[in-house]
């Protein structure tokens, strides 16, 4: 096996496909991060409508987050990429993955902020009742605050898998790892060592997201406490 | 101050107020006794509107305020009326239910600033003599989940007063306490009683009680048992029912 391995990875020409990946990962990077922003609010936006006190915008909001989730991310971005165009939208790869990426991960993330927001628990609301707080009041003084900081590790969870997921873009001719990758293999046919680069830059940038994410789920723990506190607290925590 | 008129309510088939009136006089303090499940945390949770009624009427200033009839014509007030009703009733719950992303002042600051929509100065000045009358000046900026239960407790109620209320409901606050803290929560709703706030307490704390009430009301089985001043209550009540409940305390004691 490990034998096989070294016979069949290109150690002399790794070194020269790695600019090539490198910048492909940038793309993906950047693709991650524009989708993680644009969903991050999207998501709430959805979560706040399926919540709604008027009923036919919670219809609307659960009909879209149904439709998303049951439909696949790869037929949303082609749909967005190659049936708008047909309809007089024309949008360039970059941009089409942005937002057939972000239609989808804005569904995914309000179920996460919905799932938050009802975890905060009934004494929190019925205390901001007492205090003649408004619907509105409710949500941005006391729920929110609560919800978005039980909802953070979820998120990073979300994060890491957008940026795999970033991947789907490359079938329509986005230069990011993959797409990157598969235009030097379809020169030299190296699909081992270029993808097994690939594949290492991958977990490189996704392994400390998910040491992040661990660490945000002890941060949780913790709860809510001064600065100092937390210090103090920490050698009792190591025990 | 806040009066009831044949008050009822069901959860489902349950019937936890039968026909239930009240009335609570400016700067009067009723303590509502009872067994569990009489109902008296319902009560108190109708009269800021956490619970609808089903029929019956709830007036705070000789203002009836809502309205939820059986037979279908239903008039509730508009939420904003309701909301308005809730600042002058400040409410103070068994479980604190502090805001824990929140520090005690902020605590005690977020409702006038966004209700009330006073300036934050002022906000700050009256909360930090808040934390000062409940005795907590030196936890000004401590977390909800840096105190003991009898210091939430006291923020707690230094948060509904932040809002100026004209009467104070207290549900059931120290049955979450140690026994040892539940001194310190009392001794803050003697002060208040003192003063003149007009109270509605439910409590277990028949000793309490009996010291601070103008009046008691002994509740059972969601009906108004019988009511009187305390000295009447605790040492000749009228029905059995009554004796019953306070023979049962007496020998929980022993």
């Amino acid at each position: 096996m490990l034998q096989g391995f070294f016979a069949l990875f290109n150690f002399r020409d790794a070194l020269d496909y790695l600019p090539a990946l490198l910048q492909g990962a940038l793309v993906s990077i950047e693709m991650t991060v524009c989708v993680m922003a644009l969903s991050l609010v999207f998501g709430l936006v959805v979560a706040l409508a399926r919540l709604a006190r008027l009923r036919a915008v919670r219809l609307a909001a659960g009909f879209y987050v149904e439709v998303v989730r049951g439909t696949p991310a790869m037929l949303q971005l082609f749909y967005i990429y190659f049936v708008l165009p047909a309809l007089g939208v024309n949008i360039p790869p970059f941009g089409a993955g942005v937002v057939a990426l972000t239609v989808n991960y804005a569904a995914y993330l309000s179920e996460v902020y919905r799932a938050g927001i009802q975890a905060v628990s009934r004494g929190q609301v019925e205390a901001a009742l007492a205090l003649g707080m408004s619907r509105t009041l409710r949500m941005r003084l006391v729920i929110l605050p609560q919800a978005i900081r039980i909802v953070v590790p979820p998120l990073g969870n979300y994060f890491i898998s957008l940026f795999k997921d970033t991947a789907l873009a490359s079938t329509i001719t986005v230069k990011e790892l993959i797409f990157s990758g598969q235009i030097i293999a379809a020169t030299n046919f190296q699909y081992f060592t270029i993808f097994t680069i690939a594949g290492a830059i991958y977990l490189a940038l996704s392994y400390p997201g998910s040491l992040g994410v661990q660490f945000l789920e002890r941060r949780m723990r913790v709860g809510y406490r001064r600065r100092a506190a937390v210090v103090g607290a920490a050698p009792a925590l190591l025990t | 101050m806040i009066r009831l008129e044949r008050v009822n309510k069901s959860f489902g088939h349950l019937r936890v107020l039968r026909e239930v009136s009240l009335e609570v006089k400016k700067g009067e303090v009723v303590c509502v006794i009872g067994p569990s499940g009489a109902g008296k945390s319902t009560l108190l949770r109708c009269i800021n509107h956490l619970e609808s009624v089903d029929s019956g009427t709830i007036y705070l200033d000789d203002q009836p305020v809502y309205r939820f009839t059986r037979d279908g014509k239903v008039t509730t007030d508009p939420e904003r009326r309701i909301e308005a009703l809730r600042c002058e009733v400040g409410m103070v719950f068994q479980s604190f239910n502090l805001f824990p992303h929140l520090t005690a002042l902020e605590n005690i600051m977020l409702a006038p600033m966004h209700v009330r929509r006073e300036p934050r100065e002022a906000a700050r000045v009256n909360a930090l003599a808040l934390l000062a009358k409940v005795g907590l000046s030196d936890k000004v900026d401590a977390y909800p989940q840096e105190l003991s239960g009898g210091q939430q407790q006291r923020v707690a109620i230094a948060r509904a007063l932040a809002m100026r209320p004209q009467a104070m409901l207290f549900d059931e606050v120290t049955s979450a306490l140690d026994p040892e803290l539940i001194g310190e929560v009392l001794r803050v709703m003697r002060q208040l009683a003192a003063e003149g706030m007009t109270m509605l307490i439910v409590t277990h704390e028949m000793g309490f009680a009996r010291d601070v009430a103008d009046r008691v009301i002994f509740m059972a089985d969601g009906v108004v048992v019988e009511e009187g001043p305390p000295e009447v209550i605790f040492t000749r009540p009228r029905h059995e029912r009554t004796r019953q409940f306070l023979q049962s305390i007496l020998d929980r004691g022993a």
